[in-house]
């Protein structure tokens, strides 16, 4: 008697295995070798020196990539975060121990920023620092959790330790907070997360191929641009109500340069950053960062002016002319 | 006598005369699935805690990029993986109608995956990760025991099926078998490191991430339902056929949607769309599935009243479906573009890993274990363990798909990021409160499967009796 194909065991589940296993050249394994073959890093990326690779490990032995994404689709709702991602941005991706595999950074859930530029957002070291120390010390809503453990307390700071200006409602009762060598790393890691330029014509297939659907597809614009930009750009410092925080980072409620007839000294600030200045009789640790490559004149409008209108403020609105004009003085001596 | 929660249900009908090494067996994987269910789903609660206090505590391993991992490599490897190979071990032997090949490798397996969650979580707390890559998180050393289970469980089935008494292989079988061959070359493929570098990793991730629940989990727990729902019922499945059409669906479509966990990323646009395709065609396999179990069940609902394993199944089976028709519509890009990123996942995470795969587990171990040691666990404590479970598991999956999609709607008006965070504070909260059920019924359930084990005098009469026969 003849047994039929379902009564066979070693034919039947040899099937089941080699066709799957078929399979899954076709779909997993095929692309990721052609993937790894032809995907070059961009010529406009650097190599991870080994501090930023050290930080890079602290980023995935913390599990951060469970709550930020470094993946920008090309879509209208993801340009806040940069352009899209090409397969090379992460070409240098590669294993960190022999335990290990390639980490993966692209994530899955987005609970909080993106990171793929955050060295361009956010390029304060001690900002990130305070940030990593107690998040809610800088962002009052945040859901990030405390980083404690890389820092220390202690009453007398070595010299060359990097002493953290935590804000006073958050600092411990006694002593000060220093940056172990590993929250340095960390945030090595994270001003390094800048997207390269892509040269003309690379991105190819991945970031030509979704450009239909990324022009009508989502994205309806914020109602507010300045508003928006501000709370992407400066909350974080000076926050949403433009309070600041007390002997961090200056309010601009109430600032006289914000408040100034004349916006050259805020444009100015805006374009090339500042630091040591003496507001309203407070001097503050930490510098203001320059932001003439990351936005664009017409950007930089929208922000000066939702300040200078915001929280009972009534400095002039500006225009773009003046922007152009303060950028083409370069940065005050 | 009424009872406020739960109807009288007719209390089991047969003892099952099975040897008695494989209940050892079968009842030391489940208390092995009880306890890691215990711990997974604790570390979850205190997980659902940290969105609403993140300040809970300073300890380093207990922080939410180190616990996130534990929580669900637990109840993958854990509790869910214990869970089905515990009643897979049973339904292979008894479908087949044959003695398990060998009783020392099955213990053998059971040691392996303790040593390898026990030895995984560590690592883990520790921040010893392989990438952070979701669910394959274990380092290979670590991971290699688990799939050395795999390969000694699928060694002993394919010998015990191999040897049946029966003409056919019953269709529970080629899901078990099936689900193990897979898993055991996924594993292989995904840990395999030289094709993974820069960009390649993603391919790998989104194959290995979406066959994970789809060829491991699914299959599975189909697999056991093929065998304990009509079992339960007491008449045959309603088709064959749509079985052999579910089987073969699953295995071509299911390995082929890997990549929509990363579309609008940049892996190939025309590997995006083949897995969004397939996404749409598993909804034959869905179909063909569910209505094979409903019709099965069809005209039992008595059963559903009177026994207390069938609910769990009743309520396994529909989640199968809603949760697989949930994601087809993530899969199409025009809604993936709202619901990725957020919560929404979250909740077709549980919504699948939780109402379907999770109550089919129970429906089976509440199905088998009292037949098995003849001692039944109190009905009050099944009802409370079943509507607890299901009313937490409903508010846990409603409240993350509507905060879900308002994150996704506030992204794509433009809204500030802020926005989206702030939004989540209730759904958040809710996800807590029905978290808390789901964890109450998970310590009903642990102490329900202690009060089925075989008592120790039946214990020793059964060994006296076995061995009677074997000596003559
Ligand atoms: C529980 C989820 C969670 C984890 C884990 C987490 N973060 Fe965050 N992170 C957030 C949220 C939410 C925000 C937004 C609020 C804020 O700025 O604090 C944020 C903000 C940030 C920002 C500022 C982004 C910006 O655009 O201003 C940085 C930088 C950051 N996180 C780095 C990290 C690093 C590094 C780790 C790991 C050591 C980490 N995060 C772990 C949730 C998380
Ligand atoms: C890393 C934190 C940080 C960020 C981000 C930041 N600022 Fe500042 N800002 C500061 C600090 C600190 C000062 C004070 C500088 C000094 O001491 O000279 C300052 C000063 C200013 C001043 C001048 C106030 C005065 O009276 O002199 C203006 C205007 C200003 N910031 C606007 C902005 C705008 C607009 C943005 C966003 C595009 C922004 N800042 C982003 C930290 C920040
Ligand atoms: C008491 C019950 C449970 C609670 C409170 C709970 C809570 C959580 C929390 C808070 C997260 C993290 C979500 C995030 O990062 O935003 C999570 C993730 C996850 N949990 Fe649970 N969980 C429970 C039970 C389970 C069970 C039993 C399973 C599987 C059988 C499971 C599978 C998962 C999976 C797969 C993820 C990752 C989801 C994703 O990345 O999409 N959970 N859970
Ligand atoms: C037809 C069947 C199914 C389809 C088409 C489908 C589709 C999807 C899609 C598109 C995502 C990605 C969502 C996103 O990140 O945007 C996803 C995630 C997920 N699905 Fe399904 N799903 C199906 C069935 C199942 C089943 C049966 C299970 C569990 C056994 C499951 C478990 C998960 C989990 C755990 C995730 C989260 C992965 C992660 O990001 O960590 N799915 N599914």
């Amino acid at each position: 008697m003849r047994r039929s194909f379902y009564e066979r065991p070693a034919l039947f589940f040899g099937v089941v295995f080699f066709g799957f296993i078929a399979l899954s050249f076709v779909v997993a394994v095929g692309p990721a070798i052609e993937i790894q073959a032809k995907h070059k890093p961009l010529p406009g990326s650097q190599p991870m020196t080994p501090q930023e690779l050290r930080g890079f490990d602290v980023y995935i032995a913390e599990g951060c990539p469970y709550c930020h994404t470094q993946q920008v689709r090309p879509l209208k709702m993801d340009a806040v975060w940069g352009r899209p991602s090409v397969a090379s941005d992460y070409a240098r991706l590669e294993p960190l121990h022999w335990w290990m595999e390639t980490p993966g950074v692209l994530g899955s859930e987005r609970t909080g920023p993106d990171l793929t530029n955050i060295g361009k957002r956010q390029p304060s070291e001690i900002w990130q620092l305070i940030h990593l120390y107690d998040p809610r010390a800088v962002v009052s809503w945040s859901i990030m959790p405390s980083f404690h453990s890389l820092f220390e307390v202690t009453s007398s700071p070595a010299a060359d330790a990097t002493v953290v200006p935590v804000p006073p409602d958050f600092a411990p009762s006694h002593g000060k907070v220093v940056a172990k060598q590993r929250a340095l790393d960390l945030v090595a890691y994270l001003l390094s997360r800048k997207q390269a330029p892509l040269p003309e014509g690379v991105g190819g297939e991945a970031a030509a191929a979704p450009a239909a659907p990324a022009a009508e597809a989502g994205g309806g614009g914020a109602q507010d641009e300045g508003a928006m930009l501000y709370s992407a750009n400066c909350a974080s410092c000076h926050q949403a109500g433009g309070t600041g925080l007390t002997s961090t980072f200056p309010p601009l409620k109430d600032d006289p340069v914000v408040n100034d007839d004349d916006p050259t000294e805020h444009i100015s600030t805006v374009l090339h950053g500042a630091h040591g200045r003496t507001i309203n009789g407070v001097q503050y640790p930490v510098a203001m960062p320059a932001f003439k490559d990351m936005l664009s004149d017409a950007q930089i409008v929208a922000i000066v002016n939702h300040e200078r209108s915001s929280w009972g403020n009534s400095g002039k609105p500006v225009t773009e002319e003046m922007v152009a004009k303060v950028r083409k003085e370069g940065a005050p001596q | 006598m009424r009872r406020p929660l739960t109807v009288a249900k007719a209390p089991i009908d047969e003892v099952i005369d099975a040897d008695h090494q494989l209940t050892r067996l079968v009842f030391a994987f489940i208390t092995a699935s009880a306890v890691w269910l215990v711990f997974g789903t604790l570390v979850g609660l205190y997980l659902s805690l940290k969105f609403r206090w993140p300040e809970i505590d300073h300890v380093p391993w207990l922080t939410f990029g180190r616990l996130r991992p534990i929580h669900t490599n637990t109840v993958f490897w854990g509790f869910a993986s214990n869970g089905m190979i515990g009643l897979a071990y049973y339904v292979v032997a008894r479908t087949s109608r044959q003695r398990l090949h060998s009783y020392k490798l099955g213990w053998i397996s059971l040691a392996l995956i303790q040593i390898s969650v026990v030895a995984g979580d560590i690592c883990l707390a520790a921040g010893i990760n392989n990438g952070a890559q979701e669910y394959r998180e274990y380092i290979w050393p670590v991971m290699a025991l688990f799939a050395g289970a795999l390969v000694l469980t699928c060694y002993n089935f394919y010998w015990t099926i191999s040897n049946r008494t029966t003409k056919e292989i019953y269709i529970s079988n080629w899901y078990i078998m099936g689900a193990l061959l897979w898993t055991i070359s996924l594993a292989t493929i995904a840990y395999l490191p030289f094709y993974q570098y820069g960009f390649a990793e993603t391919a790998i991730q989104g194959y290995y991430m979406h066959q994970g629940v789809g060829m491991w989990f699914t299959p599975m727990v189909l697999g056991l339902t093929y065998y304990f729902l009509p079992k339960l019922l007491n008449k045959p499945i309603y088709s064959y056929s749509l079985g052999v059409l579910a089987f073969w669906t699953q295995m071509v479509f299911y390995t082929m949607i890997g990549a929509h966990h990363f579309l609008y990323s940049p892996l190939p646009w025309w590997l995006q769309t083949v897995a969004i395709l397939f996404s749409i065609g598993m909804l034959v396999t869905v179909v063909a599935g569910t209505a094979n179990f409903l019709l099965t069940m069809k005209g039992s609902g008595h059963a559903v009243r009177n026994t207390y394993a069938v609910p769990f199944l009743l309520v396994g089976v529909v989640y199968y479906f809603v949760g697989s028709a949930q994601g087809s519509f993530e899969a199409l890009r025009s809604l993936n573009m709202i619901w990725h990123f957020n919560n929404y996942t979250i909740g077709h995470s549980h919504i699948t890993m939780y109402g379907f795969v999770t109550f089919l587990i129970w429906g089976g171990v509440y199905g088998l274990l009292p037949r098995l040691s003849g001692r039944e666990a109190r009905q009050l404590f099944i009802g409370m363990h079943f509507w607890l479970a299901f009313i937490g598991v409903l508010i846990y999956g409603v409240s993350l798909s509507i905060g879900g999609t308002l994150q996704g709607l506030s992204w794509l008006a433009g809204k500030p990021f802020e926005d989206s965070v702030t939004l989540m504070a209730p759904y958040w909260l809710w996800r807590a409160i029905g978290g808390t059920l789901m964890f109450g019924s998970h310590l009903l359930f642990a102490y329900n499967v202690w009060c089925m084990l075989p008592s120790k005098s039946r214990d020793e009469a059964v060994e006296t009796y076995t061995e009677v026969p074997s000596a003559s």
